[in-house]
């Protein structure tokens, strides 16, 4: 069993409570962040986000399928994620975890509720056949913050990615040589995620901060500032006040983390 | 025939030598040629080649002091995660003796303690004590985790590197053979000793590191670097050449101790197997000579005497088992309940469990 | 030796009949794992992560005379063109246990008895010839987390196409391929730790593969020793 030593928990905790972090950051400072767009060949969109320590790569394979009955002309959007053990020790191979599920889940929600992707665009006949796009989740290095991480690398991955033409020929698709097209996207969506150490609300938790959370708290927004998505864990709860707090500081810090994307 | 020279860098399969050289630990002998099993450092003592590794996992042994951390409080004994892929226990009558308490109110899941291996099994399960100065759970600080086989190194030569910093920082350290290092001090000290650390890790293949670390001390702390060093030479070296006795357990008589004393008071400890215990100790410390830093183990000439200082150290690990045994007995004369009889392993308890 | 032609046909891609796609070897590129290690040989992306050797909760895999191994090689969903079903399937298993048996003879555990070596093979990119570069970058990461190992492995496949016996066969050459012989070799002794092969040969042109691979993975294990070296070396 893996149990975070006592004295680390106060050290951390005593810290945060004079304002202070290990690595010498502010509380509400991002580790170093980095995007290369473009670094997997077989994929038709990926990136890899670097946060500090932690590493992400997002890839997304489009191909055409029939859409849901009850949504007949939009496309479909799917976010998966491997938590593979190459990433953290604790990780553990076969059937994704609840702890992958969940990530999966709320970067998912993060491009989904922001209607970032434009899906009535990923159509080619109502009905019948429309793009789908399978965004993989696949963690490289876990030094903590696999969510923001990773909903960035979507993001990114999601900006590069091309589709080819496709059209209908005798209710068959037909793909144009040489021709692609952008994801329609409406905007970027970022995630930033807050863990609750002693009486404080600090951004980006590295992986030993995390260790010690009492609770987790990671806020959708789009470049707009709308709040679109938002995911409370850990073991312990927030009160109204942190809520306000941490969202607040979201908001300040969002177009800072947005920034990133356009550095291509 | 010799392919390579003292502290060469090396990895896995290289042929180091053939014909009369002696294979060494972390090489194999085949077909007459001498490889080596690790990547490492060569270290080449006249015939005999060893390679240093430069990582390694913690394998308990016998006389180690290991930091640990509680992660499992059983019926009779304290679960405890040695940074090592074989796990260490504490049985209870470590802490007290004929009666037996309510273990979580000693140590909990979580705790991190000082440590010696009294004893380890045919599994490589370590059983671990509290006898020895400053052993027992740490009141605060941080704790710095490095390769083990660069505890040597962190250490330095008679305490070189290791003092120097906690005289720098201020820092009270605690260096685990086990590869975790403790730390308090004020909570810059601490920081600036955990960057000293990991630097040290990093860098503790290469040549000059100590005057290295140095400069890095004064910048950090005192934010210039003075003139004049003291010359010392550093090798990335093997354990038997430091004492842990010497280093790690030695809290200044007026210093706040760095661990929480026992709640019963502490066992009755054995007069005379302590100044045994003591004996050992002096006779296997060289007296501190006037030049500080030696460049040379003079003592380590060949072979043939190196060899004799690797019984020697062997010889002072049973002796200390000697004396614990001794103190086991003298404290506890009663029949233990998992110990029948004289039970050499001491290891029948785990067939309680 | 098998006498070779000079004056064979340049492939597709502009390669000599006995020339390696480019290939690149980094060690220590993980921050958690205990040894690790990237491969690019052409498209193929490869992590491999070590971890151990440590306590395992499979004891019935455990040995109490030595450690074992345990080998899992997987692939990305995106590293393929037609993405892939996350999680193991016929062929990772497949792969996974050739790796492990590619590996063991390499490795000396008789230090850390009844433990677990655990290596993780993820490929994020993949264009061929993906269970050697695996192995030669399993192998690099064992050595880099201190494993006790007498050599390290490396890996290199021959082939045919057109006819001809060539080196390192791509993803492309591998589909219009008549044979394909993956081999994994301990380059100090030359002893064969993983060979399969599929397709047709002929006994001179199979002897001519083995040969030719070999080559292969000599000039490999030279890529290896260098990423190991490397990562030593202070700038």
């Amino acid at each position: 069993m893996d149990v975070t030593p006592e004295i680390i928990r106060d050290n951390l905790t005593n810290l945060v409570n004079n304002n202070q972090r290990v690595d010498g950051r502010e509380l509400d400072e991002y580790r170093d962040i980095s995007i290369e767009t473009g670094v997997i060949p077989k994929a038709e969109g990926s990136a890899l986000c670097t946060l500090g320590g932690t590493k992400v790569i997002v890839g997304i394979k489009p191909s055409v399928g029939s859409p849901f009955e009850d949504t007949p002309d939009v496309g479909v959007l799917m976010t998966n994620c491997e938590l593979v053990p190459m990433a953290d020790p604790s990780f553990e191979s076969g059937p994704p975890s609840p702890e992958s599920i969940e990530l999966a889940r709320v970067v998912d929600r993060g491009i989904r509720e922001s209607e970032m992707v434009n899906l009535k665009e990923l159509c080619i006949e109502e009905g019948k056949h429309v793009w789908m796009l399978f965004i993989d989740i696949h963690v490289i290095d876990n030094c903590g913050n696999l969510f923001d991480c990773a909903s960035l690398a979507a993001n990114a991955a999601l900006k590069t990615c091309k589709l080819k033409k496709a059209t209908i020929v005798d209710d068959e698709v037909v793909y144009v040589e040489d021709e692609t097209l952008d994801v329609p996207l409406n905007h970027n969506v970022a995630l930033s995620t807050f863990v609750k150490i002693g009486d404080k609300m600090i951004l980006d938790p590295s992986l030993e901060e995390e260790s010690v959370l009492s609770a987790r708290l990671s806020i959708g927004i789009t470049e707009e500032g709308s709040i679109c998505s938002m995911q409370k864990g850990g073991e312990e709860s927030i009160s109204k006040e942190d809520l306000f707090f941490a969202v607040n500081t979201a908001l300040n810090k969002n177009e800072e983390i947005l920034a990133n994307l356009n550095t291509e | 025939m010799i392919y390579v020279e003292n502290k060469d860098l090396v990895i896995p399969g290289e042929v180091l030598a053939e014909d009369d050289f002696y294979s060494g630990r972390g090489t194999f002998k085949e077909d007459g040629k001498i490889c080596s099993s690790l990547i490492g450092l060569v270290s080449l003592r006249n015939k005999k080649i060893n390679v240093i590794p430069l990582k390694s996992k913690y394998v308990p042994k016998k006389g180690d002091v290991v930091i640990g951390k509680i992660n499992d409080v059983r019926f009779s004994m304290w679960g405890v995660d040695i940074n090592s892929p074989y796990e260490g226990i504490i049985p209870a009558s470590e802490v007290f003796g004929r009666d037996k308490k309510t273990l979580n109110k000693v140590f909990d899941v979580g705790d991190v303690l000082f440590l010696r291996v009294v004893d380890v099994d045919e599994v490589k399960k370590a059983k671990l004590g509290l006898k020895g100065r400053g052993m027992g759970k740490f009141k605060g600080g941080i704790i710095v985790e490095i390769a083990p086989t660069k505890v040597p190194r962190l250490i330095g030569k008679k305490g070189s590197m290791i003092n120097m910093i906690k005289d720098k920082t201020g820092c009270k350290i605690v260096v685990g053979q086990n590869g975790l290092v403790w730390i308090r001090g004020d909570s810059e000290m601490e920081r600036i000793t955990r960057d000293i650390i990991s630097v040290i890790e990093q860098e503790a293949h290469t040549s000059g590191l100590t005057d290295r670390i140095r400069e890095k001390l004064y910048l950090d702390i005192t934010g210039e670097i003075p003139n004049e060093f003291d010359d010392i030479d550093d090798d990335y070296v093997e354990s038997p050449t430091f004492d842990f006795e010497d280093f790690e357990n030695n809290p200044k008589v007026d210093d706040e101790p760095i661990t929480e004393p026992l709640p019963n008071e502490g066992f009755k400890r054995n007069k005379r197997s302590n100044k045994r215990f003591n004996n050992n100790k002096k006779f296997h410390k060289k007296s501190r000579s006037p030049r500080k830093y030696e460049l040379e183990k003079p003592q380590l000439q060949n072979f043939k005497d190196e060899l004799e200082q690797e019984e020697l150290e062997a010889k002072r690990n049973e002796d200390f088992m000697d004396n614990i045994d001794n103190i086991e007995k003298e404290k506890n004369n009663v029949k233990k309940p998992f110990e029948t009889g004289k039970n050499k392993s001491g290891f029948s308890i785990f067939r309680d469990d | 030796m098998i006498f070779i032609s000079e004056e064979r046909k340049i492939r597709e891609d502009g390669r000599k009949y006995n020339e390696l796609r480019p290939i690149k070897i980094e060690a220590g590129v993980l921050e958690r794992a205990d040894g690790s290690a990237y491969v690019e040989v052409g498209g193929n992306k490869i992590f491999a992560c070590v971890y151990g050797p440590k306590e395992t909760y499979k004891r019935r895999l455990l040995r109490p005379d030595k450690g074992v191994i345990s080998v899992r090689y997987s692939m990305a969903p995106f590293s393929v063109d037609s993405r892939k079903k996350p999680g193991p399937d016929r062929r990772s298993n497949e792969i996974s246990k050739i790796t492990e048996d590619a590996l063991r003879p390499a490795l000396l555990l008789e230090g850390f008895p009844r433990s677990m070596v655990e290596v993780y093979i993820e490929v994020i990119s993949a264009e061929g010839g993906t269970r050697c570069a695996g192995v030669t970058a399993a192998a690099v990461a064992l050595a880099d987390a201190g494993i006790p190992m007498k050599d390290i492995p490396a890996g290199c496949a021959a082939g045919k196409m057109n006819d001809e016996v060539v080196l390192d066969l791509s993803e492309i050459e591998d589909k219009n391929g008549q044979a394909d012989v993956p081999l994994v070799i301990m380059p100090r002794t030359g002893e064969i730790t993983l060979l399969q092969a599929d397709g047709n040969l002929s006994q001179e042109e199979f002897e001519e593969a083995i040969n030719l691979a070999i080559d292969g993975c000599m000039q490999v294990s030279e890529l290896q020793k260098e990423a190991l070296k490397a990562r030593y070396v202070l700038e």
